[in-house]
């Protein structure tokens, strides 16, 4: 599936291996191997490669991210860096000047990190636990589509649709949770279901 | 796009008009430059503005906004009147030989059967002539005058070099050098790369202008082509995959539609999608149109949707309206007759046109929710920021839900690219605090409906209950088992229709391809024209072999491209009638006798004929169309109209405001502003550092561009007494906004019908939240239109007026 041994791997091992074996080979003494152990470690070394795909612009560059801690080992994982992907077709290793930036994205200080809800007239929002906010969202919505569903039109004809609530999908989801998303709203009736593809 | 990002190397021309890719689409944009170094392309740049994307072009011209139309059909012209055509090409692969209706017209800019009251067409004379034996009657002479050919040479005959430099500004000179460099590509061995963005669709007649240039591609024979296509370059990352999926309020994934109230039962549905062949031995691959409908069905209802109850067609809603579109969203808002809307990663405050009307619309809400990694505007337009959202939150009584959601780097799952790859990616990181997976959200709202519904009573709970749910841990699908879902599989045995003892695949295998899709509920699948994505052999959106045999630039097995991994579409077209390329050095495939071989899937049956099976296999006549029948609400072909708001009076027609068959809604008719007192052309733009509105949460990019301006030319500056750097304020008839004026050279006044128009910049991607200045933008002036066909808010052609401010600047 993932070719796992990417040209940057291969350089990384390399360079990792070389450390650890040429300094002793060639008989370094103790000066030499003190001023080895001054540098800084390639502060890749003993990171996470992960390869996905920038969510910006529909180029779709292959980005490489580089975390500390393996989310496939159940580790929690902080992303330290992100570069793009030499190995990738379309952009091979290029970023623009948003790609570059991406780390900041993913870190920046206006990601949101908890529920909250605004009530109404409200001037701040407040905490909310997940628990409790997803319960009102069922409930907001169960009532206004009992409230206001059409099984049937004028004519009789059955329509089966849910108007006064609507439904906005994003533009960089995945398709897998579009069609999980398609498949909840559609089954509520809902019409009123659009997305980003125009702005 | 037809194409891929990295077939643009294999071309010999790019033209760059309605889009910016050296700014929008930097990474895709080195294709371009690749093109050029290697094997001499050329570069042509169509704009208002002098762009980046013109700063390294062979050659500029600048045109007015809302006047691509003029400018490509006058291109049509004078292929036509030059003889540039690629006369093979045509004859065979376009409709140009069919003959059209008697009743079909145009005249005085309105085509046959306008109705003003509606603004609307019967489009009945829009048709074909049909002979005796079922088929369209043609004429391969081209000498009739009621063929296809001969009614568009007589309707873009208007369109001369000097009438496009009265509409469009565009001074003959230079026209005509364009005019020049695109005619060569007719040539069997040139071809031309056509690249658009939102700088084609944000008009109120923006499927007709790509539908203009896709004309003129066929015309010179580049459709099909290495090098060649009609390629649209998606503003978003996943934006080309959620409308394959169909999130939009009129579709079905795979580009199925959904029912209209008049389509009473499923037989009277699929009456009208039953897609005969329009000419003899074509395939009109929507035929199998009931296979992808009742596969998506059982995709979605499982064991509920069976051929006693229609594969559960009336659990679809029903259309009454053609559709329910943002813009339609947002006005019944306005109007009190929507309670309650959910935004999932999205920020309409900022995003849809007349910001005042959006503000009001939302607070008529009883309850908004909104999934976002990030603070959108939108989740906050109830809380008052001064001069950059002016309101009373003790006015507004919407109850706002605000959820944290992951980003990209904390999430599995493919994207699409413009180029139609699918590419999975992998999370690397841990989510922040308690944000969640999108899909983990919807499977718990999901959850708790289908609780209460189980609990209480309810109008029709079925639809909500027994939504099929195979996911392993139902509180938390994943997105290799939803992948797998889309992809479809067998449910029973599928047999080869030729030869029923013969197992195709067998009961509850992965399928290969969507020609494996029955009608008859023995297969399921979410979205059709993704088959082959994850089949028995793996996950083929995570392949990373990057190969590219004979540097041809196909990289085949690379991720998934849909449809069937192919490439390019429409690659039958690349070779002539015998099967054999136009052009030997750009072979995409040829037929070696007994089937069709070479770089790339054949996008038609590999075994059809070339001399008898058409290229456009999913249009019913074979063949592509100039004339595209009753397909469009306002005209089979394109016509020039003004925007709405436009400087100008139509040069072509002066009785015709804006697109006729364009929705205008009631109130919105009289907030469009007039010239005299909005003088100045307007038009909004992105910059090459921001991404929409997600970059002023990024701390470099907003440092990089920090704050809210407008551009304007040195005349216009020096006519206003407005100085570099200084305040300005620009309004239009639905609101202003305060900004620094940016004086250039990069845009000019230009000379259109005999008036001076000079063209204000204004870019997009301010807002109140995140690190950069706070500042409004393009959408507190734009007006509440969109294109007649798909609803694409103008916000590429709108009326201003601009002011200097005394304030100091700091």
């Amino acid at each position: 599936m993932n070719m796992e041994l990417s040209r940057r791997t291969l350089l990384k091992g390399a360079g990792v291996g070389l450390a650890g074996t040429a300094l002793g080979a060639f008989g370094f003494g103790g000066i030499e191997a003190a001023y080895a152990d001054a540098i800084r470690a390639f502060k890749l070394v003993g990171t996470t490669e992960t390869r996905n795909t920038c969510p910006y612009c529909s180029v779709a560059c292959g980005v490489i991210m580089y975390s500390k801690g393996d989310l496939t080992k159940g580790e929690k994982a902080e992303i330290t860096h992100i570069e793009g992907d030499v190995d990738h077709p379309t952009n091979r290793g290029t970023l623009c000047p948003k790609g570059a930036a991406l780390l900041d994205f993913v870190k920046s200080e206006t990601r949101l990190t908890k529920p909250r809800i605004r009530k109404p007239g409200a001037d701040k929002f407040e905490d909310i636990s997940w628990n409790d906010a997803l319960d009102r969202i069922a409930r907001l919505m169960k009532d206004d589509r009992d409230a206001n569903f059409e099984a049937q039109n004028q004519d009789g004809v059955t329509v089966n649709r849910w108007k006064t609530t609507g439904f906005l999908a994003a533009s960089a989801s995945t398709n897998e949770t579009a069609f999980l998303t398609y498949k909840v709203v559609r089954s509520t009736g809902i019409l009123a279901f659009d997305n980003q593809a125009r702005v | 796009m037809t194409n891929s990002w990295t077939d643009i190397k294999n071309t010999d021309l790019v033209i760059i008009m309605g889009g910016n890719a050296a700014e929008a689409h930097p990474c895709g944009f080195k294709w371009v430059t690749e093109a050029k170094a290697n094997r001499g392309a050329k570069l042509i740049v169509v704009d208002p503005r002098f762009t980046r994307s013109a700063s390294v072009a062979d050659f500029y011209a600048p045109i007015r906004q809302g006047t691509d139309i003029a400018f490509i059909l006058g291109l049509i012209n004078y292929c036509i009147q030059n003889d540039k055509v690629h006369w093979d090409y045509v004859k065979a692969f376009t409709n140009a030989t069919y003959l059209v209706k008697d009743g079909f017209s145009f005249k005085d800019g309105l085509f046959s059967g306008y109705d003003e009251s509606k603004r609307e067409y019967d489009k009945s004379s829009w048709d074909y002539q049909i002979g005796e034996d079922g088929f369209v009657m043609v004429d391969d002479t081209l000498s009739n005058p009621r063929c296809v050919w001969n009614l568009l040479k007589e309707h873009v005959s208007v369109y001369t070099p000097e009438m496009v430099e009265r509409i469009c500004g565009t001074p003959k000179d230079k026209y005509l050098k364009v005019a020049e460099m695109v005619a060569e590509t007719s040539s069997p061995t040139k071809t031309m790369t056509s690249m658009y963005a939102l700088g084609w669709t944000q008009h109120s007649k923006g499927s007709q202008n790509i539908r203009s240039m896709a004309m003129l591609q066929l015309i010179l024979g580049n459709i099909g082509m290495r090098g060649g296509g009609m390629n649209a370059l998606r503003g978003h990352s996943n934006i080309q995959g959620l409308t394959d999926i169909g999130l939009m309020s009129n579709l079905i994934p795979g580009y199925l539609t959904i029912p209209t109230q008049k389509e009473v039962d499923f037989a009277t549905y699929m009456s009208t999608r039953g897609f005969k062949p329009l000419r003899p031995d074509q395939m009109s691959y929507w035929q199998n149109y009931k296979k992808f409908f009742v596969s998506f069905q059982k995709s979605m209802w499982g064991d509920e949707a069976q051929p006693w109850n229609d594969f559960a067609y009336d659990w679809l809603p029903k259309l009454d309206v053609p559709a329910y579109d943002v813009l339609r969203a947002f006005e019944l808002m306005h109007q009190g007759k929507m309670n309650g809307y959910v935004c999932q990663g999205f920020n309409p405050l900022l995003s849809f046109p007349n910001r005042k009307k959006c503000t009001d619309a939302l607070s008529k809400l009883k309850f908004l929710v909104t999934m976002d990694p990030l603070d959108t505007e939108t989740a906050r337009f109830w809380e008052n920021h001064g001069e950059y959202n002016d309101v009373d939150p003790s006015q507004i009584q919407t109850e706002v839900i605000q959820l944290p959601s992951t980003c990209f780097a904390e999430d599995d799952g493919s994207l699409v690219n413009s180029g139609r790859w699918l590419q999975w990616h992998w999370a690397g990181g841990t989510p922040p605090g308690e944000a969640q997976r999108d899909t983990w959200i919807m499977a718990q709202i999901w959850k708790r409906l289908k609780a209460l519904y189980e609990k209480e009573d309810g109008p029709l709970p079925d639809p909500i209950l027994k939504v099929r749910w195979p996911y392993a841990d139902p509180d938390d699908p994943k997105a290799d088992e939803i992948a797998r879902e889309i992809n479809g599989y067998a449910i029973e045995a599928v047999y080869d229709p030729t030869d029923p003892t013969k197992v195709l695949v067998e009961k509850g295998k992965q399928l290969a391809s969507f020609g494996q899709l029955r009608d008859d509920g023995t297969t399921s699948c979410g979205c059709w024209i993704y088959t082959g994505c994850f089949t028995e052999d793996g996950n083929n959106m995570a392949r990373r072999d990057n190969s590219d045999p004979d540097e041809a630039g196909f990289y085949s097995k690379w991720a998934f491209s849909w449809p069937a991994n192919r490439r390019i579409l429409y690659n039958r077209a690349s070779a002539d009638m015998n099967g054999q390329p136009w052009d030997p050095s750009r072979k995409v495939i040829a037929w070696n006798g007994t089937k069709w071989e070479g770089y790339d899937v054949p996008d038609i049956a590999p075994t059809a004929k070339p001399d008898v099976v058409g290229p456009f296999i999913m249009n019913p006549e074979g063949t592509a169309r100039l004339f595209t029948r009753t397909m469009m609400k306002d005209g089979p072909f394109p016509a020039h109209y003004e925007p709405f708001e436009s400087p100008i009076a139509n040069p072509v027609a002066p009785n015709v405001k804006g697109n006729p068959a364009a929705r205008v809604f009631e109130g919105d008719m009289a907030q469009f502003g007039e010239a005299e007192k909005f003088p100045y052309a307007a038009t909004s733009y992105r910059l090459t550092e921001h991404f929409h509105f997600w970059t002023k949460h990024v701390q470099p990019n907003a440092v990089m561009q920090p704050e809210f301006f407008v551009e304007i030319s040195e005349q216009l500056a020096e006519e206003k007494g407005i100085k570099q750097g200084g305040w300005v304020k620009v309004m239009s008839n639905r609101g202003e906004v305060k900004a620094k004026a940016v004086v250039t050279k990069r845009i000019k006044p230009l000379q259109c019908d005999g008036k001076t128009v000079h063209i204000v910049g204004v870019p997009l991607h301010w807002g109140f939240t995140g690190v950069a200045k706070k500042g409004l933008g393009p959408n507190t002036l734009t007006p509440f239109v969109g294109d007649a066909n798909i609803e694409t808010p103008e916000y590429k052609a709108f009326l201003v007026d601009i002011a200097p401010l005394t304030e100091p600047v700091s």
